[in-house]
């Protein structure tokens, strides 16, 4: 790389990083350990933890798919699609609680049939989080997902298929193996994004301690509440920040480096 | 190094990833409320450069506007008020008196957060000259950075309902009830602290199906629908436009909030302040926050 090119590198390192060294600066450290084991924290990050988790399932389950249907149809209706399927990224998180809401509200499009029929009302319940955590984030996993798919082309699957496999054992020997790092860290970013979801959770899921309040909630909770509280809101993000690493480093230690 | 050696396929991967997180970085909310604060507190801080920058021409333009027309007080310059959320109807409508009043001060839009937020961002050097909070707590976190602190109006909660208030809600036990789905704010916030000072005072235990971040929360939750109940402020419901209706009861009187106005001592523009501050206390100010459901402090 051109040797200028490093100065504009380390500025957007250090704008990246500072803010983060910031906040590690301000923290109060005495009270760190009684502020990430407080059973408020511990509820709050399982809870962040489980819906996560649960979330990224339904972005894989459901975006693999979708990202297949992009990369693999040039159509003006998948143009139309993959701009649908964007919108997402593009809204703020908060619009897209309140479209949740609208859909899937006690009087929303659909809510209100949901509890017509069946009784169930989603707002205010863990499953709203994992529905605001999943809505977005499966954006980043199909964009990731249909970026590696079109990378790697059709040709090793035209060949399976020539050799007699059937569609899915194409799409599960070849096209999966193939597509596996763009997964991967379509996978990552789906899961950051739903660990820091709080717009959308806050408008459609509330805030209910060990039932809808995770991490990104109880920091801004505590934080309203100034002094001490406020203490405990900068801990909850440095735990916050720790867990985040974990789950990046233990996803790039299973992502397959040398694969290819 | 890699570049030479790794296939393109790899590189494109690490393209696809960059690319994804540059959006990331577009669209993301991870901070989303935290950047609408901060965003926020960007734009006033913004708002306020601008309107220092402007103070000299205003102060020019004090000198012949003001005698032409007479009306001039000696007041000019900038103002930037810091206002807690609740107040936004009716400072705006006392913003517009204050500017027909003084035409020389350069007075721009109100900055209207949760008082927490304002407080933060006072702490933190936002430029402000003037604070009104919704409750006593907040303003004392930074009463060493006010002067002339005074009281200007309470505020008293209600039960919020659907119109017609289909679950015949009548008391603070109601919200208890099975079957009732119950909003109420953070106790961090003013008016969860409120709220559970009145629910205390009830001998109430409830559980909330959620404690919101402010009270326009509440009121949406109840006003969508998807709760049947929520406790606000009285000036809440009566600036809903009807989307809901308002219930009393005795406890609110335990949990009435005080809101507090200050001038900043940091304040460059000290005058222009205190009249604001007059203005709100005044016979004006005290005519337009009632008409809006205020009490008298």
């Amino acid at each position: 790389m051109p040797r200028w090119l490093y100065g504009p590198a380390v500025v957007g390192l250090a704008f990246l990083t500072l803010p983060v060294v910031a906040l590690i600066a301000r923290a109060d450290w005495a009270s760190v350990p009684t502020a990430i084991t407080s059973p408020a924290a511990v509820a709050a990050l399982t809870l962040s933890v489980k819906c996560g988790l649960a979330a990224v399932a339904v972005c894989l389950v459901l975006g693999v798919p979708l990202a297949l249907l992009l990369a693999r149809h040039d159509t003006i209706v998948t143009r139309v699609i993959r701009a649908l399927v964007t919108l997402p990224l593009v809204m703020p998180p908060l619009v897209g609680g309140i479209a949740l809401l609208y859909l899937l509200g006690r009087r929303g499009l659909a809510g209100q049939y949901l509890d017509l029929w069946f009784g169930i009302t989603i707002p205010f319940s863990t499953a709203a989080v994992v529905i605001a955590e999943s809505f977005v984030a499966m954006p980043f996993l199909v964009i990731a997902v249909e970026g590696a798919l079109r990378t790697a082309g059709t040709s090793y699957e035209t060949v399976a298929a020539t050799l007699g496999a059937s569609r899915w054992t194409v799409f599960r020997r070849v096209t999966l193996p193939l597509v596996l790092p763009g997964l991967a860290s379509g996978t990552v970013l789906c899961l950051a994004r739903a660990l820091g979801e709080f717009g959308a959770t806050a408008l459609f899921a509330g805030n209910s301690a060990g039932v809808t309040r995770t991490m990104p909630l109880l920091i801004y909770t505590s934080f309203n509440g100034g002094g001490a509280d406020q203490d405990a809101a900068i801990a909850l993000s440095l735990l916050l920040v720790a867990v985040a690493i974990v789950f990046l480093l233990l996803i790039r230690g299973w992502r397959p480096e040398t694969r290819q | 190094m890699i570049r030479d050696t790794a296939p393109r396929r790899k590189v494109s991967a690490v393209a696809g990833l960059l690319a994804v997180a540059a959006l990331t970085l577009a669209g993301c909310g991870a901070g989303t409320d935290a950047a609408g604060a901060s965003s926020a507190a960007s734009e006033s801080s913004s708002q306020t450069v601008g309107a220092s920058s402007e103070a000299p021409s205003g102060t020019e333009s004090s000198g012949v506007a003001g005698q032409a027309s007479g009306a001039a007080d000696g007041l000019s310059g900038s103002l930037t008020v810091f206002a807690a959320a609740s107040l936004k109807a009716t400072f705006d409508r006392l913003r517009t008196t204050y500017v027909e009043q003084h035409p020389d001060v350069d007075f721009p839009e109100i900055s209207y957060d949760g008082s927490s937020t304002l407080v933060e961002q006072i702490r933190q050097g936002a430029p402000a000259d003037v604070f009104a909070s919704a409750d006593e707590k907040n303003m004392d976190k930074i009463k060493d950075l006010v002067t002339d602190r005074v009281d200007f109006a309470t505020n008293t909660l209600q039960i919020a309902v659907a119109p017609g208030n289909p679950k015949g809600i009548a008391s603070l036990a109601d919200l208890a009830r099975d079957g009732v789905v119950t909003v109420i704010c953070a106790a961090q916030v003013p008016c969860g602290a409120a709220s559970h000072k009145a629910l205390d005072a009830a001998g109430v235990t409830l559980e909330p199906a959620s404690e919101e971040e402010n009270v326009n929360a509440v009121l949406t939750k109840v006003a969508s629908g998807d709760a049947d109940a929520g406790l606000v402020y009285a000036t809440d419901v009566n600036s809903s436009g009807g989307e809901v209706e308002g219930v009393d009861f005795p406890q609110a009187a335990e949990a009435v909030n005080t809101y507090p106005i200050a001038v900043l001592s940091d304040s460059r523009n000290q005058a222009a302040a205190r009249a604001f501050v007059e203005l709100v206390t005044g016979d004006a100010g005290q005519q337009v926050l009632a008409a809006v459901g205020f009490g008298k402090p």
